[in-house]
């Protein structure tokens, strides 16, 4: 378990660290070789280009960062309210627990890909490649905070009844104080396992949204943009390296998976 | 029984009507609303343009366009597509079908898989099947439906069973850890021991505690189905609901998409509720036999 693990975390490492070196490694991704459209992979592309003849190992790279960047993002503030929310109610208990928790079960009643793309179509979907990843991801950490609450509300729930809270309280502290000198602090690990179970599945929302025209606008390239390419993969005209990004993309995810069951597996 | 009943009738019902005023809200905020294109026609007078406006839902409050859009509901008529220019209804008659026979074979292809994998692991008791089965199962779940219709596509296969491939590592996971800690259990050694035979002791003792739990699952499983129906119909060009919603956010149709969520939502969260219903009658049953 411990070397899948040292495994799974240097190979996200050395992904991340590849994708920040992009600049420096590949050409810009937008960058057009209108003579090379379509072309098989060479020293100079080494994943060959697309149709309108853009470097693809360069869009892979930029790709994985936009996504592999973006998705803690999300699951940061998907964990941040998921504490401010569940943290809170779990705190003080009684008519508010009860309340938030209804209103936590009806947002997690609502199918979630469902939720998403209303939410998403309320929203302009002509818009710059920047305003659409900044919309993308903060609408899944928007959206994403309901199942983490509810561990959250439970473990802030325990918290609040056990030992030295009582001894905190009656050393005179109360209230916000509290909450976030004592409860928060004891919430970290739980807040930190779901904030490590969002990015899989925020990373997963994404190349789906993506497939279906409704994430990353071109031409910044996603995962989920690189993965709607397979639309056009032919199998007669056989373009393996196609799926070069499907395969980063199950490793990753694969590795996000790995880190999880290490985290899992002492409780 | 009946009071388990009325709770999960009350839950259901509380949600629509809060999940229905959100929905509403929604739709009557979205930019755009109550905007027609008959405004722009340059033919049109003064008088004429603001005789069109006047005669929008979006003068209306907030408190009377719910009230409204409830009754509307409540009598079967779920408005107008603004996209594509058909009663709702009529939209959803013709297409929940398709969507319902699709969500179905996933559902029961995924727990069959999932459920024969998990009890090949606890069966056999090996470590390779236990691996093997984990590897396809791990991967599956790090596929998006989306890319998994894509290569359905690409390998010219029914679409309609990607959703069994979304519904099997779901299923084969929950149930798998269930069935292991439930086949641990010290009467289970006691059993064998006095030499029942491998399938007596399924059936009998790792199976049936572990019913109300793989219940309540099955009731998770239906909202993971719809969910995936989504890309799922949308890439395969599979004419349910999932293509719809699809359709219906690209076209920015609040209206559509805000009443199939609901629909959708409304699926769900009755088949959770007989589900868990189901899930604890027989545990109730399971502790009475006990005792």
């Amino acid at each position: 378990m411990k070397c899948a693990r040292i495994f799974g975390m240097g190979f996200l490492l050395a992904v991340t660290l590849a994708c920040l070196l992009a600049p420096f490694v590949a050409p810009s991704y937008a960058h057009q070789f209108r003579d090379e459209p379509d072309a098989a992979p060479s020293r100079q592309h080494l994943l060959g280009t697309d149709d309108l003849g853009r470097d693809r190992f360069a869009r892979v790279l930029y790709g994985t960062r936009v996504s592999l960047l973006l998705a803690p993002a999300a699951a940061l503030l998907s964990s941040l309210l998921a504490v401010l929310i569940g943290g809170t109610a779990g705190f003080l208990g009684g008519w508010v627990e009860r309340v938030v928790m209804a209103a936590t079960d009806l947002f997690l009643s609502l199918p979630w890909l469902f939720l998403l793309i209303t939410v998403r179509a309320l929203l302009p979907l002509n818009v710059s490649p920047i305003t659409s990843v900044a919309i993308t991801f903060a609408l899944l950490g928007c959206l994403g905070w309901a199942a983490a609450a509810r561990v959250v509300c439970a473990d802030a729930r325990t918290l609040a009844s056990s030992d030295f809270i009582l001894l905190a309280r009656a050393s005179g502290s109360s209230g916000f104080r509290l909450l976030w000198k004592q409860v928060v602090p004891n919430l970290r690990p739980i807040v930190f396992a779901q904030f490590w179970i969002s990015i899989p599945v925020f990373i997963l929302t994404e190349a789906n949204l993506g497939v279906l025209g409704l994430g990353v606008a071109e031409p910044l390239p996603s995962w989920g943009s690189l993965l709607r390419e397979l639309q056009s993969y032919s199998a007669i005209t056989g373009q393996p390296w196609q799926f070069v990004p499907l395969i980063l993309f199950v490793a990753v995810v694969s590795c996000f998976h790995l880190a999880l069951l290490e985290q899992e597996s002492p409780a | 029984m009946l009071s388990r009943f009325a709770r999960h009738a009350a839950r259901i019902t509380g949600t629509l009507i809060l999940g229905g005023f959100l929905g509403a809200t929604l739709v009557r905020v979205a930019p755009g609303f109550g905007v027609d294109e008959a405004e722009l026609d340059s033919r049109l007078s003064s008088q004429s343009i603001e005789a069109v406006r006047s005669s929008q839902p979006a003068n209306e409050k907030l408190g009377a366009f719910y009230w409204h859009y409830v009754s509307h509901i409540v009598h079967g008529d779920f408005g107008i597509s603004r996209s594509l220019q058909r009663p709702v209804a009529e939209l959803l008659k013709e297409r929940a079908p398709e969507t319902a026979k699709s969500v179905a074979l996933g559902l029961l292809l995924g727990w069959a898989l999932g459920l024969s994998l998990a009890i090949a692991v606890v069966i056999s008791r090996s470590w390779a099947v236990d691996l093997l089965a984990g590897v396809i199962g791990g991967m599956l779940l790090c596929l998006p439906a989306a890319v998994l219709a894509l290569l359905f596509l690409i390998a010219r296969m029914p679409g309609r069973l990607v959703l069994a491939l979304i519904v099997f590592p779901n299923v084969f996971r929950y149930a798998r850890n269930l069935l292991v800690r439930s086949a641990a259990a010290p009467h289970v050694l006691t059993a064998r021991a006095k030499g029942l035979s491998n399938f007596s002791v399924l059936c009998s003792h790792v199976l049936r505690p572990a019913a109300p739990q793989l219940l309540a699952l099955a009731g998770v499983s239906v909202s993971i189905g719809f969910t995936a129906a989504i890309p799922v119909e949308a890439l395969c060009d599979l004419p349910g609901l999932g293509q719809l919603a699809w359709k219906a956010a690209l076209s920015r149709d609040l209206y559509l998409l805000v009443t199939l969520t609901m629909i959708v939502a409304l699926v769900t969260l009755v088949a959770n509720s007989i589900s868990d219903l189901l899930a604890q009658g027989l545990a109730h049953n399971s502790a009475e036999v006990t005792a």
